[in-house]
């Protein structure tokens, strides 16, 4: 059996792993070494104005409540998961309380306590949005991410990466559009989108016929944002490509995508 | 000569003087004179001299992402078990659900036909590469016990996602579902046991098929 030309990926798809490898191990350690350091920084700190505020063991609904700390004690935030916060006590006990409880604790200087939690009025005004798409390309499976910046609430750039897997070839494909949303204070935002980018797609190694192929693309598409909870949105779209080929006709593509994005 | 004592004491005391003077200016202390006193204004009774507090609340620690490492066995259908290791990154969106990227790697060893036939080989690179992003879900929280005084917080969840593999020169679309305990050592580090099923469509063997290949690993986890 001949040597198929795909094994020059070979190598460098082990160095790429062994590189990510490190990279999210050194990611692990700088996670850990603040941890450390953050001991001894000042911990922010909240007086119980209910008559208690309950404690709980772990972070979520089911742990039991082991402790409780009285009107007028201060607590010390040591830190937060989802919605839940790991408080301190004056006695130094440490136990997680619910977002909806530590709301009704007070600031030192007697203020309400204000979490910012993510509105529909900060999907319509974010700045920044990254996700996950995956869908149908041509009759292949493709697989997304992506990346965009709004310029204002109503037009945002995005840059795009995807792969795309099919039964007779493979590829990846990059891309960069504009994002045109008209009601962008609606729950459900539709969009136009217009973009162009490069694809290159490779047969795969079980077919002898075919070379490795990069194409310049153009796209049109429409969608709908829909705002979920918190940070969080939906995202389903379809976008009609043309693969500018190198040869006498070009190609078209029809796209389906659905997935999941934040926004910050 | 009464008026020269005069004289020569008048310029002791000017230079005198001019040296406090200068000497007050060159130390910087000249100024410091307490300013005349400001008549009070008419009705004020109390002057408030407490200025007022700009407070900054520091920020609040989140710990949402959780990063680490796992490694265990993998099970590649036709082509035998071998070690797996690799890395995953995790972001909590809820106290539920999670979402997660995974890359791992496996070798796979020699099918049947290879091994009877002898020299042959279907495919030369026997490295397996997989990525996958997921979403998970916490289904069951809860505690476990150890001993007498201690308590420990773990998950049971549930596991699913999208992906890609790279086995005998493809890449191939992977769907993988599964399910994984975590049990949280500390707040922030946690401990891992996951199984997984990896299925891909394969061809390498004639007939095309979907291949179910499982995997079992352990893992440790850093909450930042």
């Amino acid at each position: 059996m001949s040597e198929p030309s795909i094994t020059i990926i070979r190598s460098t798809s082990r160095s790429s792993l062994s590189t990510w490898c490190a990279c999210l191990i050194a990611l692990a350690l700088l996670a850990l070494t603040p941890g450390l350091a953050d001991a001894d920084d000042e911990l922010r700190k909240v007086a119980v104005a209910d008559p208690y505020l309950e404690m709980r063991t772990g972070p979520g609904r089911g742990y039991p409540i082991f402790h409780v700390a009285d009107r007028g004690e201060s607590v010390e935030i040591v830190m937060q998961r989802t919605d839940w916060y790991l408080v301190r006590a004056a006695n130094g006990t440490e136990g997680w309380v619910d977002q909806a409880e530590m709301e009704l604790t007070l600031n030192p200087d007697g203020s309400e306590v204000d979490f910012a939690r993510a509105t529909l009025r900060d999907f319509t005004n974010a700045k920044w949005e990254a996700g996950i798409l995956a869908g149908d390309f041509g009759g292949a499976n493709i697989l997304s991410l992506y990346g965009g910046y709004s310029l204002n609430p109503y037009v945002s750039v995005e840059v795009w990466g995807s792969q795309i897997l099919g039964n007779f070839s493979n590829g990846w494909m990059g891309s960069v559009n504009v994002v045109h949303e008209a009601f962008p204070d609606w729950r459900v935002s539709p969009f136009f989108t217009l973009g162009a980018g490069v694809i290159h797609t490779s047969p795969k190694s079980t077919i002898i016929q075919g070379d490795d192929r990069t194409d310049r693309v153009g796209h049109v598409g429409a969608g709908v944002r829909v705002y979920a909870t918190r940070q969080f949105l939906f995202r389903i779209e379809y976008k009609s490509y043309v693969v500018f080929t190198s040869r006498d006709e070009n190609e078209e593509v029809r796209e389906w995508k659905a997935g999941f994005a934040f926004f910050f | 000569m009464e008026s020269r004592f005069r004289v020569l004491f008048l310029i002791t005391l000017v230079i005198v003087l001019s040296g406090c003077a200068a000497t007050k200016n060159l130390f910087g202390i000249g100024d410091d004179e307490a300013p005349p006193p400001t008549a009070e204004p008419p009705g004020q009774v109390i002057d408030p001299q407490v200025e007022r507090r700009e407070i900054k609340e520091p920020a609040i620690d989140r710990e949402d992402f959780e990063v680490g490492a796992f490694t265990g066995i993998m099970s590649i259908e036709d082509f035998g078990s071998d070690l797996v290791y690799g890395v995953r990154l995790a972001y909590h969106l809820t106290e539920g659900f999670f979402v997660e990227g995974s890359i791992g790697q496996s070798e796979a060893g020699l099918t049947s036909f290879e091994s009877l036939s002898g020299g042959a080989r279907l495919f030369s690179d026997r490295t397996l590469t997989y990525y996958n992003l997921n979403l998970g879900y916490n289904i069951l929280p809860g505690e476990v016990f150890v001993g007498e005084g201690r308590a420990y917080n773990t998950n049971f969840y549930l596991i699913a996602g999208l992906g890609s593999t790279r086995f005998a020169d493809d890449d191939r679309f992977t769907v993988n579902f599964g399910a994984g305990f975590r049990f949280l050592l500390t707040d922030s580090i946690a401990f891992h046991v996951d199984f997984r099923d990896h299925l891909f469509d394969i061809d390498i063997l004639g007939k095309e098929k979907t291949s179910h290949n499982l995997e079992g690993t352990v893992g440790v986890t850093v909450f930042f």
